[in-house]
């Protein structure tokens, strides 16, 4: 039995999505910049894609911005904010410790340039509070950049009441929204946001595409320079057939939600429950304002890398925040991030799931995991001298 | 996965030699849980001959592999040729390491090294001190 429980990684592209693409291929392959009549008629097709996408969030279509993916979204949302807050002598940006890496990098980049950064504490809870937002405000703030869930730990962030506080303060608010579009409930007006960040394949979609929604009215600054395309503000060819299984698995994720939420709610909820009879183990993440397919956990007295080799040999796919797992010699900044000291987050294991997944799956991992943990801990010496008391349990 | 040779997932799968050995005559530790990887090694010396070894290790699959293999490549051998084992003949043995890996395979070198040394001091057999490392100052972990 084969088990793909790597759902945050990456999805499998739905049936629907891949339909959409095909006649992007076949009979839609115009340049929408194009005069003529085939370019044209692509160029309608981008436009609906675009009006659908816009539907989904809440927002109109000239607010949507295609994207390669959510990296490229973030980078342009942050810098857009950073630009336009240096011109005002703003020159501070309030964000969270545990965002992506694509949002952790580019305001890394801004440090250098000489922006100050405050990155929220997410040891409480591994989440933040919307206090912790407004206690961080200053004069000079130029931006928010919270993410709406977390991609290792699944902890969903208030989004609505940080976007009421940056409203009031009169301060941008982004969102790198990539692992709750389609399966959260998004209304970027309701919510107060100004930009977000979306990626189609993690919600059933091609790779390589993704979108911002940016505020009318807010400026952007390009991150690609060239021709026009998207009003300006992302040059380069619209990757159609991409943007078109984008706007069909995002229709299709959307109008499915609940019925997915509950399923994929239901399977996590067991996993966890099950997972927990393992002793010396602990959930990462918030455990009840936390995305419905995300699973994680670190176990004490092994390694990651370990872990997923024997799980994948036992047909489930799923991830790690270990050091081994990350070229480095540091295990996940989301794991440190919540306070979990090194010996321990380089055990741990994340299984992300999705509406694909079905209860003999569940009970496949159920049964696999405690095993493989146990083989592992029979062979480690941190896991001996845990048991002989020569060293603490710390979970 | 590609990410191994098949040897390397042999031997992690079905590691060779693992466990402990009540009163060893040398036990060797190097590593430690902060990075990721910790090896221990349990020696069985008699006349110069290392008759048993057994390994335990915290890490990821390649540094198992790596226990594994080391602790094949020395079994029955004398102390002699335990000492002369490289981390380049282990990774060899396993048909190659990835480069972000290979310190895996210095680690197994390390580990019996450690373990000759405890032998030595607790018979106390004169050695050179520059053959053995010095894994508190390693620039892997510190």
């Amino acid at each position: 039995m084969q088990v793909y429980a790597d759902n945050a990684a990456t999805t499998k592209i739905s049936e629907t999505a891949l339909r959409a693409m095909m006649p992007c291929f076949e009979t839609f392959y115009g340049n929408p910049s194009s005069l003529h009549t085939v370019g044209q008629e692509a160029k309608e097709v981008l436009e609906d894609a675009r009006a659908r996408v816009a539907k989904c969030l809440g927002c109109e279509p000239r607010e949507i911005y295609f994207t390669s993916g959510g990296s490229e979204a973030d980078n342009q949302a942050i810098l857009s904010a950073a630009r336009l807050g240096q011109r005002k002598g703003k020159m501070h940006i309030i964000s969270t410790a545990f965002e992506h890496h694509a949002v952790l990098h580019t305001l890394q980049k801004l440090e250098k340039e000489g922006f100050s950064v405050t990155y929220l504490d997410v040891k409480e809870n591994h989440n933040i509070t919307a206090r912790q937002v407004k206690d961080a405000l200053r004069e000079d703030t130029c931006l928010v950049t919270v993410m709406f869930a977390n991609n290792e730990i699944g902890s969903i962030l208030p989004i609505a009441e940080i976007g009421a506080i940056c409203k009031e303060a009169g301060v941008p608010f982004h969102t790198d929204a990539v692992q709750a579009v389609g399966h959260l409930a998004i209304d970027v007006k309701a919510m107060n946001i100004d930009m977000l960040s979306l990626s189609a394949h993690k919600f059933h979609g091609p790779k390589g595409v993704g979108a911002l929604y940016c505020r009318r009215g807010f400026p952007l600054t390009n991150v690609i320079d060239g021709g026009a395309q998207e009003r300006g503000k992302r040059a380069g060819t619209e990757n159609l057939p991409g943007i078109c299984g984008m706007a069909a698995a995002l229709e299709e994720a959307c109008a499915n939600m609940e019925v997915n939420a509950a399923k994929i709610t239901a399977m996590r909820d067991k996993l966890i429950a099950g997972l927990s009879q393992i002793p010396h183990c602990d959930l990462n993440g918030d455990p009840v304002n936390r995305l419905p397919g995300n699973v994680s956990f670190c176990f004490e007295g092994i390694e990651g890398e370990a872990l997923l080799l024997l799980l994948d040999m036992q047909g489930v796919c799923a991830s790690s925040g270990s050091a081994c797992t990350s070229g480095s010699l540091d295990p996940s900044h989301v794991l440190l991030a919540i306070g979990r000291v090194h010996d321990v987050a380089h055990g741990s294991l994340r299984l992300s799931l999705s509406e694909y997944n079905t209860d003999e799956e569940i009970d496949h991992i159920l049964t696999v995991v405690p095993q493989v943990v146990q083989t592992l801990r029979n062979m480690s010496p941190v896991w001996r001298d845990l048991m002989t008391g020569k060293r603490q349990f710390i979970l | 996965m590609a990410l191994y040779s098949e040897k390397v997932m042999d031997h992690f799968t079905n590691p060779r030699n693992v466990g402990m050995i009540e009163n060893a005559d040398g036990v060797g530790e190097v590593g430690n849980a902060k990075c990721g990887d910790i090896m221990k090694i349990y020696l069985k010396i008699e006349n110069d001959i290392i008759v048993d070894v057994k390994f335990e290790t915290f890490g990821c699959g390649s540094a198992i592999a790596s226990s594994s293999m080391a602790t094949e490549m020395i079994k029955g051998k004398s102390i002699h040729d335990a000492l002369a084992l490289t981390n380049k003949a282990v990774a060899e043995a396993l048909d190659g390491l990835p480069a972000h890996k290979l310190h895996c395979s210095v680690l197994a070198e390390e580990a019996i090294k450690n373990a000759l040394k405890d032998y030595f001091d607790k018979n106390n057999i004169p050695y050179d001190k520059k053959q053995f490392p010095d894994c508190a100052n390693c620039a892997h972990c510190h």
